[in-house]
């Protein structure tokens, strides 16, 4: 599903260079992307889903080389493969909760079924504020949206930025429960990047970062 | 469920209500205010035309030559004095001269002048007759729609006039007059007359002027049409040693606009200023928007949003308002010229309630909305530069 060769990043031309071990991840898949802040977690994860573009090395998603692509391409590539779910979940505050849910449907150009948005919705927990506005959501309701919203369109590929950093351990108990679960569901390979060292012992197949601030 | 970029940029407008509603009021006004000028501009205009149509000289007393053209034309200054009817007849009977129309007239009813003519008036600016017939004897009188709607005089009635051409204090009650017809509503100055018979004006104040010959008999003036164009340039000459003048009116009226022309463009400096501000609105209403959103942007982008969908948001939340603000501006100029058209109808009587849409407006509404949606460009293009890694790892 994914896999990385020889990925070095560098932001300008005098920041330190951004090396990365090469990792691979298989379909279907739970993968724990571990490191101490500061060590290039989220440019991982932005390099991961073509948002930022490797300095050297390549990025494989289901066989495809993100770097081949153009821009456009990446996105809609981008907004249909893949899920990302943030640490604190944003939303288009205009809109409401389940407006929000079909966003990832009317960006890609594919019509949106409300009943299922209901339904995941409901798997959730939330069904009930479908018709809210997203600020006037709990932050655990907030990251209960951002997760229906990253697994609506059944993406391949479910990026999960820092999903438990704000919570405690029952809440980040129950988030994960709700993301392996809803992955496993959707047949979709999850990739979990945080620093949160309560999740080390969870998955089998993880990979820590080390802090490369001092090697440059 | 179906979303769109038309509706989402609704929805975030809708977020926003106070700088929404600034930016709307304030195009709004700018637009209003140009369309009202050029609304009122062409009523004004339409009616000063309609009036001197065909109409090339006024002849009359010396003095000021707008005045004249005012009061003998358009019935709305008092006239400049009286000029002898042989002196007058003189000049109608010029080989240059093609017609001309003798208008005597001093007194009114209820503030409505009564004029003295003959039939050639009330056929030059093409009026009929709703009811009745036209006047053939002294004392009768054909009611001006306007007049008849007002007043309320019917066929038949009977009332005194008063003398002067404004109030009522000084009623001659010895004559009575009789309404005999009434006119279709013309659209111009007939409107607002009660029309007679030149005799009728006469011996109504022969109380004052007791012996009158006819050598002595005065009217107050004459609407002439020309035959030969150089009659412009020969009457002058012609009654150079008598104590009366001709003016005309095309002239006299070409000077007025141009001292209004001065107040409007002022007015329409005013208006393309607010125009202007309510530009800076939109722009600043899109641009913060783009700035507490750029997180939004950027989380559009990861769902598959396209850089160019952005632009077309921004784009369109700029076009909603300027769009919105000109309609509102187009309402608010109408409003504000069926409530002038009640001021102009109270005083002058003339008949301002086409409001139809004017070609000239279409070009300020179209360049309204272009401007717009130039405002929304500049914040949409860097709505497009956003840095999708950056804003995002930023705002966490």
């Amino acid at each position: 599903m994914i896999r990385t060769t020889n990925l070095t990043f560098r932001y300008q031309k005098d920041s330190p260079l951004l090396t990365f071990p090469d990792l691979e991840c298989p379909a279907k898949d739970q993968m724990l992307l571990l490191g101490e802040s500061g060590c290039g977690k989220t440019t991982l994860l932005h390099l991961l889903c073509g948002m930022l573009q490797p300095t050297q090395g390549s990025v494989h998603v289901r066989g495809l080389s993100l770097g081949e692509m153009t821009e456009a391409d990446r996105d809609t590539f981008r907004g249909r493969n893949v899920g990302i779910v943030f640490q604190n979940s944003h939303f288009l505050q205009s809109l409401t909760v389940l407006e929000n849910i079909a966003m990832p449907a009317f960006l890609q150009g594919v019509s949106f079924d409300k009943r299922e948005g209901f339904y995941l919705l409901e798997q959730l927990g939330i069904a009930h504020k479908a018709h809210d506005r997203p600020r006037d959501l709990s932050i655990g309701e907030q990251q209960r949206a951002g997760i229906a919203r990253a697994l609506i369109h059944r993406p391949a590929l479910v990026l999960a930025d820092e999903p438990t950093s704000a919570l405690d351990d029952s809440s980040t108990e129950a988030v994960l429960a709700l993301l392996e679960r809803q992955a496993e569901a959707a047949d979709a390979t999850l990739v979990i990047v945080t620093h949160d060292q309560r999740l080390k012992n969870r998955y089998k197949n993880r990979f820590v970062l080390t802090n490369q601030a001092q090697s440059k | 469920m179906k979303l769109s970029w038309l509706f989402i940029a609704w929805r975030n407008l809708g977020l926003k209500k106070l700088q929404t509603a600034l930016s709307l009021v304030l195009l709004a006004f700018g637009v209003g205010l140009v369309s009202l000028l050029m609304l009122s501009e062409k009523q004004l205009s339409d009616t000063f035309k309609r009036n001197i149509e065909d109409i090339d000289l006024v002849l009359g007393a010396k003095g000021s030559p707008l005045q004249l053209i005012l009061a003998n034309v358009y019935h709305v200054d008092a006239p400049t004095g009286n000029i002898r009817l042989v002196d007058a007849e003189k000049v109608m009977r010029h080989p240059y001269i093609a017609e001309g129309i003798p208008l005597a007239y001093g007194d009114n009813y209820r503030g409505y002048r009564i004029v003295g003519s003959t039939e050639a008036y009330a056929k030059h600016y093409g009026a009929t007759l709703a009811e009745g017939r036209e006047f053939r004897n002294s004392f009768e009188i054909v009611l001006g729609a306007k007049v008849s709607d007002a007043t309320g005089l019917q066929i038949g009635d009977e009332f005194f006039s008063a003398h002067g051409l404004q109030d009522e204090t000084d009623v001659h009650a010895e004559k009575s007059f009789r309404v005999v017809g009434r006119l279709e509503h013309s659209g111009t100055v007939l409107d607002q007359l009660l029309l007679c018979t030149i005799s009728t004006i006469w011996e109504v104040h022969e109380e004052y002027q007791e012996t009158v010959t006819p050598e002595d008999r005065e009217i107050t003036a004459v609407l002439l049409k020309k035959r030969n164009p150089l009659a412009v340039l020969t009457i002058p000459n012609a009654i150079r040693e008598t104590n009366m003048q001709v003016a005309l009116p095309s002239i006299e009226i070409n000077r007025l606009t141009q001292n209004f022309g001065i107040g409007m463009g002022t007015l329409r400096a005013i208006a393309l200023l607010i125009m202007l501000i309510s530009f800076g609105s939109i722009f600043i209403s899109v641009y913060d928007n783009l700035l507490a959103r750029r997180y939004e942007l950027a989380l559009m982008r990861t769902m598959g949003g396209q850089r160019s969908g952005l632009f077309v948001l921004l784009l369109l939340e700029g076009g909603l308002l300027s769009a919105g603000g000109s309609l509102l501006g187009l309402i608010f100029s109408r409003m504000g010229l069926m409530t002038l058209a009640q001021l102009v109808e109270d005083k002058f009587r003339y008949d301002w309630s086409n409001i139809s849409l004017m070609q000239e407006e279409l070009i300020l509404v179209v360049m309204a909305i272009f401007i717009g949606l130039v405002a929304a460009a500049i914040p949409g293009i860097s709505a497009v530069k956003i840095d999708t890694s950056r804003t995002l790892s930023q705002s966490q």
